[in-house]
């Protein structure tokens, strides 16, 4: 597979945030984003899942597989998608039911086990920690299987095995053919491509 | 549905509808009598309706269709400002535009959970708030019905509302001053079926049936201008 993205263009709000981004992502490829606060860093990722239009160029995956590039991406953002009264197991399991069609993951179980969050899993969502919670969020790309992550800030609130445990998964992901866009301000530890946005007028 | 293709069949609890429908009415009951809460507040209205208009029976009882439905609106109305504002600020909006099930699928869903846990209490208690409004008992079935009939309407047209309000931190009145102007044909139809009785000049299939209408026209349509307004939100 291949994730292209020529001469995108974003406005928002009347305000100009980028122009003229253009990449090229093959399987196993990686590609970091980077840049000051106020760059258009989430902003890329927001239109590469499909939420935010944008005003000029084109992005695609192709080979075209009747799904859309959204439906093959895994999105994670600040928020962590977790519902406050469920708890872990429940979050998981139903974010694995809505995204999942059918093409495979890990179980839930084994998903958590291997974050290091198994003494968690009958918690509420509500009582973790912002790591605890970010490593939740984050489980969700073991439990459905999708070729394109999209990860915004993904190490924010890991403590430092955790992060060489997130940079592991990552290579793993790689490693399979995944393809992974993230933005970021520290070293993720992935070779790759880099993007450096915010650097014009 | 799209998920069907190529995939063996899946039983209903691995589907992500039902996993989404039962995810609300968990969030729902465990945020703390949920359900009990829009009864309560159905209660104090017609409570409050009935001191205002003062201990004259026959003028109570004559209204008493009007007092419940109006505070029917006004329960239904509650808690629907949070219908996606909740997801929206979790995050988990954006994962359900991820999904591969159809976004006005979704809508309709969430809408289905919300409705049973405040239209359908509310239409169950009304027969005994009808009694408490000196309603006269052969109309205790056409309120019930047309309440039954009338909040699904209610809660689809406040969805729409509720998808325009996303974003905003207070929608609540913004919601509030947006839908209720388009519920009032439901809310005519809905009073007019209520205060149907062995006497009056039309029966009560006629408000009935087309209180029925509405209701169909907004499990049609309201899902799309939801589901187009959610897509709009995409901050």
């Amino acid at each position: 597979m291949r994730l292209s993205a020529s001469k995108l263009t974003v406005e928002r709000g009347g305000r100009h945030v980028f122009s003229d981004v253009s990449f090229a992502l093959d399987d196993g490829e990686s590609l970091t984003v980077t840049g000051p606060n106020g760059a258009g860093k989430s902003t890329l990722l927001r239109v590469l899942a499909g939420f935010l239009p944008l005003a000029s160029g084109t992005h695609s995956l192709t080979p075209q597989s009747g799904e859309t590039l959204a439906e093959q991406t895994h999105y994670v953002g600040h928020a962590d998608a977790l519902k406050n009264l469920l708890t872990v197991t429940e979050n998981l399991e139903f974010l694995g039911r809505l995204l999942d069609a059918g093409h495979g993951g890990m179980a839930v179980g084994a998903a958590l086990a291997a974050f290091g969050l198994s003494h968690v899993a009958g918690l509420p969502a509500a009582y973790l920690s912002a790591g605890q919670r970010r490593r939740v969020g984050l489980a969700r790309l073991l439990v459905v299987k999708r070729p394109v992550w999209l990860l915004d800030e993904p190490l924010t609130a890991l403590d430092a095995a955790s992060q060489a445990l997130m940079t592991h998964i990552m290579t793993a992901h790689l490693a399979q053919g995944g393809m992974i866009v993230a933005a970021t301000h520290v070293q993720l530890g992935l070779a790759g491509q880099e993007l450096r946005l915010g650097t014009g007028p | 549905m799209k998920n069907a293709q190529g995939v063996p069949a899946k039983s209903t609890d691995k589907s992500p509808l039902f996993a989404l429908f039962m995810r609300d009415l968990r969030a729902s009951q465990r945020i703390g009598g949920g359900t009990s809460l829009g009864v309560v507040f159905f209660l104090i209205l017609v409570t409050l309706s009935a001191f205002a208009i003062g201990p004259d029976l026959a003028l109570l009882g004559k209204i008493a269709p009007a007092i419940l439905w109006i505070s029917g609106l006004l329960a239904t109305l509650l808690g629907l400002d949070r219908l996606f504002q909740a997801d929206h600020e979790d995050g988990s909006l954006d994962l359900l535009l991820t999904s591969r099930t159809p976004l006005e699928l979704i809508v309709l869903v969430k809408c289905l959970a919300h409705w049973l846990v405040t239209g359908l209490p509310l239409a169950a208690a009304a027969p005994i708030f009808g009694l408490m409004l000196n309603l006269p008992a052969n109309q205790l079935w056409n309120v019930t019905l047309s309440l039954l009939a009338g909040t699904p309407a209610l809660t689809l047209i406040g969805a729409i509302g509720a998808a325009l309000t996303v974003s905003l931190r207070r929608g609540g009145l913004l919601l509030a001053i947006l839908i209720l102007p388009l519920c009032v044909p439901v809310l005519i139809f809905g009073v007019a079926a209520a205060s149907t009785g062995p006497g009056s000049l039309v029966p009560f299939a006629t408000p009935f049936l087309i209180l029925c209408a509405l209701t169909l026209i907004a499990i049609a349509g309201a899902p799309f201008a939801a589901a187009f307004a959610l897509r709009q939100t995409g901050i």
